[in-house]
């Protein structure tokens, strides 16, 4: 399992990065690996306001379900609609090409409060 | 939580391990949608020795099989397999399951890994005076799926056994210098073979499989591979479509209930008519029908979804149901399923969703 440095992450499992205002969002690597193959991924529209914490969309697996929740609050500023034809690019490629959603951050001190990739890590460990 | 003799095989092949049915069970190892196209198009291997078996011999072995299972037994040759219920007296399915005719007074019942105790305990202790040895020698046996097209022409590169090996039946065969029976049967609606052999000659088998295999493109198989691929060729599972408040007429199962002998559950079969009819049907989003989510009949919920998944085969949700008999929903009618409150239209359709390659 790889958690790349330079990410924070959710106790959800998702990973947030984040570039002058805008949040890039994924799921990690391990929520990738627990789900399996990935068919569908339903994402807000753009425009949605969202807050930290709430859900903003679904992936489904051929096995199971899964909510998304937002690591931050803000705006939906673009969705990754090449998942709609390719949902396996959040197997194949989940901090790159399966990236799921970018968002105006509304609190930058939100950052703050996620989990480093080597705490993302500890967590890991401990669920198992 | 029990391990088959595999589990190490499993864990070096990279497979995620799951609980099932009391087992410690592989779920995946490349993943569900390249298990299942190996399976379609060349050859899966799949780890059932969770199954169980139990053997049923004395001079009495035929008429007490017969009496508790739903299917007819009694005109069976050697050789020959039967899938059957077995039902209790109120004609609620206790297992379903393959029936092996070894002998004249000779049998092997596989039933599934999580009713095999129960099973065991409710055949010893309904014999009523018949002169039946019953043992389960579950932890005696391996057992190997290997389905798809390739999978006959790998496996007899491993053991002999006749070319002409008719579906639902067996033949005896031998791996080093252990006997093996070889089935012409499978849960995936492909051709193939299930191969029980002594547990301890079962990794070595599994070995030589996947090594006769590797260039035909075999691949390992987990459960969640099986169960997609079940679903596909519109098999029941128990915990699903049967379950301990199910029984065979309503799970759509009448062609395995034969009322021309005696069986237990029998007088409560006669004349039952179904309250609920078993139902597939396909949608057109992407949202995927689970176990559990509610079916709505003109807005109206009159139903359960027992299975759902995506197919690969078919390229959208599939999913198995209940629904109440008394909606007169068919094949080509439109309900809606409730998948976490949003109500989706399905489009009703007959069993099984794809026509593969069943050898017959």
């Amino acid at each position: 399992m790889e958690y790349p440095d330079g990410l924070s992450y959710t106790k959800d499992h998702e990973w947030a990065l984040e570039e002058e205002g805008v949040v890039t969002i994924g799921i990690t690597d391990y929520a990738q690996s627990e789900l399996g193959d990935v068919v569908f991924v339903e994402l807000p529209e753009e425009g949605t306001v969202i807050k930290a914490g709430e859900p903003f969309g679904v992936v489904e697996s051929v096995k199971s379900v899964s909510d998304l929740y937002c690591p931050v609050s803000g705006e939906v500023l673009e969705v990754n609609h090449d998942l709609e034809g390719e949902p396996e690019l959040v197997n194949s490629s989940c901090y790159d090409a399966g990236w799921m959603m970018k968002i105006a951050v509304s609190n930058k001190k939100e950052l703050g409060e996620l989990l480093s990739a080597e705490q993302y890590a500890d967590y890991i460990k401990s669920l198992k | 939580m029990k391990r088959t003799v595999l589990y190490d095989r499993h864990v070096a092949l990279g497979a995620r391990i799951v609980p099932f049915g009391g087992w410690e069970m592989p779920v995946q190892y490349a993943g569900v949608i390249a298990e299942h196209e190996a399976v379609r198009q060349r050859a899966g291997l799949f780890d059932v020795c969770h199954m169980g078996e139990v053997f049923i011999s004395g001079p009495d072995a035929t008429a007490y099989v017969n009496s508790i299972q739903t299917n007819n037994v009694a005109g069976m040759a050697a050789g020959q397999v039967l899938y059957s219920v077995m039902c209790d007296e109120n004609g609620n399915a206790l297992d379903d399951l393959l029936v092996y005719r070894l002998g004249p007074q000779s049998w092997l019942l596989i039933v599934n890994a999580g009713n095999c105790e129960k099973d065991y305990v409710w055949m010893a202790s309904h014999t009523d005076g018949a002169r039946v040895t019953v043992q389960n020698r579950s932890a005696d046996f391996g057992l190997l799926a290997l389905q798809g097209p390739k999978a006959a022409v790998i496996a007899s590169a491993v053991i002999t056994f006749p070319k002409e090996l008719k579906y639902y039946h067996f033949a005896l065969a031998s791996f080093e210098g252990a006997e093996v029976i070889v089935s012409r049967t499978g849960y995936t609606g492909e051709d193939g073979v299930e191969l029980m052999v002594p547990a301890e000659k079962t990794v070595a088998l599994w070995d030589a499989l996947m090594a006769a295999g590797k260039e035909a493109g075999i691949a390992p198989c987990g459960l969640a591979a099986r169960d997609l691929l079940r679903i596909e060729a519109g098999y029941s599972l128990y915990g699903h479509e049967l379950e301990a408040d199910i029984d065979p007429l309503t799970a759509g199962l009448r062609w395995v209930v034969k009322m021309d002998h005696e069986f237990i559950g029998k007088e409560a079969l006669e004349g039952l008519i179904p309250a609920r009819k078993k139902i597939a049907f396909t949608l057109e989003g992407k949202n995927i029908p689970r176990q559990g989510f509610p079916l709505l009949v003109d807005g109206v919920p009159a139903g359960t979804v027992t299975s759902g998944t995506f197919s690969p085969s078919l390229q959208k949700p599939i999913g198995i149901g209940y629904i109440a008999a008394d909606k007169g929903v068919s094949p080509g009618a439109t309900i809606a399923v409730d998948i976490r409150g949003k109500q989706l239209p399905a489009r009703v359709c007959k069993l099984p969703f794809i026509n593969p390659g069943v050898f017959k």
